[in-house]
């Protein structure tokens, strides 16, 4: 074999130094350890979760059986709907995908001792939990939380008449606010630990696929973020001194109110230019996941990682020109229309391309039905089929009759509910060992699987079918109407008892949480055998400053699986070339 | 290597089975620059959706009536471009490790940015006294956000500033004050030129 030249460049800039801990509060509680971080940004947002979690209950309870349920009156259903979907969308997903795992992943998978402003990161957690306490005191302050839809659209969320226009609506935007100043800095933390604390021979083509798909979010959302800052700070003028940035004139009570001249469609603009690249936030750190886990769980490299980080990049830009799709029924002229309906089919070929590419990673591949990879096949076909119908919902004629009805509330859930939320168990199952030296429990592992897939499935799939013969979406009851047959009733009735079995899987899985914790099997070195530079810590699970007395040095690629002419099944980035067995080559 | 280059860059084992390594990240600058860079650009984000949402507001209603812009606002824009010279004249002593330019440079800067917040308050105040209240009219509220805006990023800027003059009290560590000090006067570069557009369009509209 011929001999490798290997050249190792030397450290261009000293080490940061690390920041130690003096006492147990600064170790623990106001750590600025990055693994203490993320578990902490983990747990108020799984915690918060939970809270959404009920209100989709609650919600359901009303869909299910009308008339049953007297402690749930329309308001209350309006307040339901409104902060289950807010607190899905940003307090959970975006939180535990960017704060969560980017904090656990960034710094080991790039091989740094801790993200760069490791101040900043601890602020960011702080603010982060006082966005979430300012949007749970929501709940107490009089008039409740606001009901106006996630989408908080003026004027009527601002207006007497939705529930929580005193106190709800106040405390919302505020919120946000902190959330984004909160985000601001874990977000730069991520962008340039990305950038600039790369181990030695680590180039950016070498990160692996989940460090990608943080990294792109993170941008993204560094720019997003601006507009629902902007759009929540001007709605807080307008409740709170009397502008009317985006109120019209409009009759409030019979009366006309002081106010005119302003522009919902304005609102509508700055929320979607952020909502839309939210939905990639949200997104993308699960793509690059997904590649990570199933490469390690089918023994094979990444089927065509350079298109992957390509598509990406080009899915990061394009989730900026498509906002508009949001908004056909908004009023626009309609060449607007055709532009943004165009933009968004095209995302579809990068989107396509990495579907395929999943799929070829499989092909042939050694797959091991591990739970992890159960839940990463399970996004590939649930991401597939809400991607499908959002080719449907891309086209304007299309969209105009199904806006705001229930096929919009699967083609989303599907998308940006169940198939992120997959991504999370499967990280959560592949990744556990590693921050806890501990396995979870194999057999609920498979029972929480398969009640929350099959059951996500009878779930969503009906819902497309009530939209399509019209129920509306954040309505209360629609009682007797000439279109829904009474059959939707019966529909209904099912799809929340569904939603009941499948809430009782996710008690399942807390419990296995809770009791592997404490009591699992214990994990060996690097259970899964993956080549990525988190399982090669000094420790395991790996302690403060993650790596030894040495940074690791990395060699080559993540995707080192089954090679041929390797003697062993894998290569870990870090092993030096001349200590990677070959096989000996036939002359 | 170009970024674009760096993209194209394959990763697998090449056929002939060498490892061929490539230079590492490639560190031009320092984390904390770089960050201040993502951070302009967030911000830039930020400014252009309040600029572009003034006149989409103007656009979009027919209410709009103008305010009067008040002089002492001139007197602000020169006391910041001040500021800003004397930001850039301390980022030259930095360079040239000269402490005392350091010290005194940027006291003045810090100083003139207390004017220049002192002056926009002064200012609000006048066209709060004239009856321009932010619930009037839409061209009062975007004078009152955007000149509140700015300065809210003024003002966090001054704690990185405090923090530096500190650090040069104290005479600690040159390379860190160096760097600090190189930051600030970014910052403070930019928060200008916000502040020129922002002056231009609250002249013009
Ligand atoms: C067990 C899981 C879930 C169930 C049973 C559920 C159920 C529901 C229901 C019944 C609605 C209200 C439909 C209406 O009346 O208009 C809704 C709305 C919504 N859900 Fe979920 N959901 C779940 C998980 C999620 C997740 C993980 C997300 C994260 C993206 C999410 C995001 C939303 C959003 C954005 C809305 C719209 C809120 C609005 O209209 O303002 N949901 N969900
Ligand atoms: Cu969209």
């Amino acid at each position: 074999m011929a001999s490798e030249t290997v050249v190792i460049p030397p450290a261009e800039l000293p080490e940061v130094e690390l920041y130690h801990a003096k006492s147990w509060i600064t170790k623990y509680v106001f750590s600025q350890d990055a693994k203490v971080i993320a578990i902490q940004y983990s747990g108020t947002a799984v915690l918060i979760g939970l809270v959404g979690l009920v209100l989709s209950w609650l919600m359901r309870l009303q869909l299910g059986f009308p008339e049953t349920f007297s402690f749930i009156d329309e308001s209350e259903y309006l307040q339901y709907v409104t902060l289950h979907g807010m607190i899905m969308v940003v307090y959970l997903l975006t939180a535990l995908f960017l704060g969560g795992f980017g904090n656990y992943m960034i710094p080991l998978m790039v091989g740094a001792r801790d993200m760069v402003f490791p101040y900043a990161n601890m602020l960011s957690f702080w603010i982060y939990l006082l966005s979430v306490l300012i949007l749970v005191a929501s709940f107490f302050v009089p008039g409740g939380p606001t009901g106006a839809g996630w989408t908080l659209y003026p004027p009527q969320a601002i207006t007497s008449g939705t529930p929580g226009s005193d106190g709800g609506i106040i405390l919302m935007l505020v919120s946000l606010v902190f959330f984004i100043i909160g985000f601001t800095m874990g977000g730069l933390n991520y962008a340039v630990t990305v950038l600039q604390a790369r181990a030695r021979g680590m180039t950016l083509m070498m990160m692996p696929l989940t460090v990608w798909g943080i990294f792109v979010a993170t941008i993204l959302a560094l720019f997003a973020f601006p507009a629902l800052l902007v759009a929540s700070i001007m709605m807080l003028f307008d409740r709170i001194l009397d502008t009317s940035f985006f109120i019209p004139m409009i009759y409030e009570m019979g009366e006309v109110i002081p106010r005119e001249g302003g522009s919902p469609v304005l609102f509508q603009h700055l929320f979607w230019f952020f909502g839309h690249p939210e939905v990639y936030i949200v997104a993308l750190p699960a793509f690059g996941i997904v590649s990570d886990v199933i490469s390690t769980h089918a023994r094979k490299a990444i089927f065509g990682y350079r298109m992957m980080v390509w598509a990406i990049i080009a899915i990061g830009g394009l989730s900026f020109i498509v906002w508009a799709h949001h908004m056909y029924v908004s009023g626009m002229n309609p060449y607007f229309g055709f532009f943004f309906a165009t933009t968004t089919l095209i995302i579809a070929i990068p989107t396509a391309l990495k579907l395929y590419n999943w799929t070829l990673t499989l092909w042939k591949g050694n797959i091991h039905m591990t739970v992890p990879m159960l839940w990463c096949i399970a996004f590939i076909v649930t991401f597939l089929n809400g991607g499908v119908t959002g080719l449907f919902l891309g086209n304007v004629s299309v969209d105009v009759p199904l806006s705001d009805t229930m096929f919009v509330v699967a083609h989303f859930h599907m998308v940006m509910g169940v198939a992120p939320i997959f991504v999370i168990f499967a990280a959560i199952y592949h990744w556990f060992p590693l921050a806890t030296g501990k396995m979870l429990n194999n057999a609920m592992g498979q029972f929480h699987f398969w009640v929350t897939f099959v059951g996500a499935y009878l779930i969503y799939f009906p819902m497309h079918y009530l939209g399509f013969v019209g129920v509306p979406r954040r309505y209360y009851e629609i009682g007797e109407t000439t279109f829904v047959p009474p059959s939707a009733a019966d529909l209904n009735a099912f799809i929340t008892i569904m939603v009941l079995i499948v809430g009782f899987a996710q008690v399942v899985f807390i419990y296995n949480l809770l009791t592997s914790i404490f009591s699992g099997k214990k994990s060996e070195v690097n259970p899964w055998k993956a080549t990525t530079l988190e399982w090669q810590t000094s420790e395991f699970p790996p302690g403060h400053g993650n790596f030894g007395d040495e940074l690791p040095v990395v060699y080559r690629w993540a995707y080192e699986y089954g090679a041929p002419e390797n003697v062993d099944d894998y290569v870990p980035q870090n092993i030096h070339p001349d200590k990677v067995a070959r096989k000996p080559i036939a002359e | 290597m170009s970024i674009l280059s760096q993209l194209r860059e394959k990763p697998w084992p090449q056929s002939n089975g060498a490892t061929v390594l490539k230079v590492g990240p490639s560190i031009l600058r320092t984390p904390t620059e770089v960050g201040l860079l993502f951070f302009l650009a967030s911000i830039t984000g930020l400014f252009t959706l309040l600029l572009i949402s003034y006149n989409g507001r103007i656009l979009l209603g027919n209410d709009w009536v103008p305010v009067p812009d008040p002089a002492i606002l001139w007197i602000n824009t020169a006391i910041l471009i001040f500021s800003s010279i004397a930001f850039h004249r301390a980022r030259k002593h930095a360079q040239a490790s000269k402490v005392i330019g350091i010290r005194k440079n940027l006291l003045v800067a810090g100083l003139l940015t207390f004017g220049f917040l002192s002056g926009q308050t002064i200012a609000s105040l006048q066209l709060y006294e004239l009856g321009y209240y932010v619930s009037n009219n839409p061209a009062n509220a975007f004078f009152y956000l955007l000149t509140g805006i700015h300065a809210l990023h003024l003002i966090g800027g001054l704690f990185v500033w405090m923090r530096t003059q500190y650090r040069v009290q104290l005479g600690v560590d040159l390379r860190k004050i160096k760097v600090s000090v190189e930051l600030c006067a970014i910052y403070w570069h930019y928060l200008l030129v916000v502040w020129l557009i922002i002056f231009v369009l609250l002249l013009t509209t």
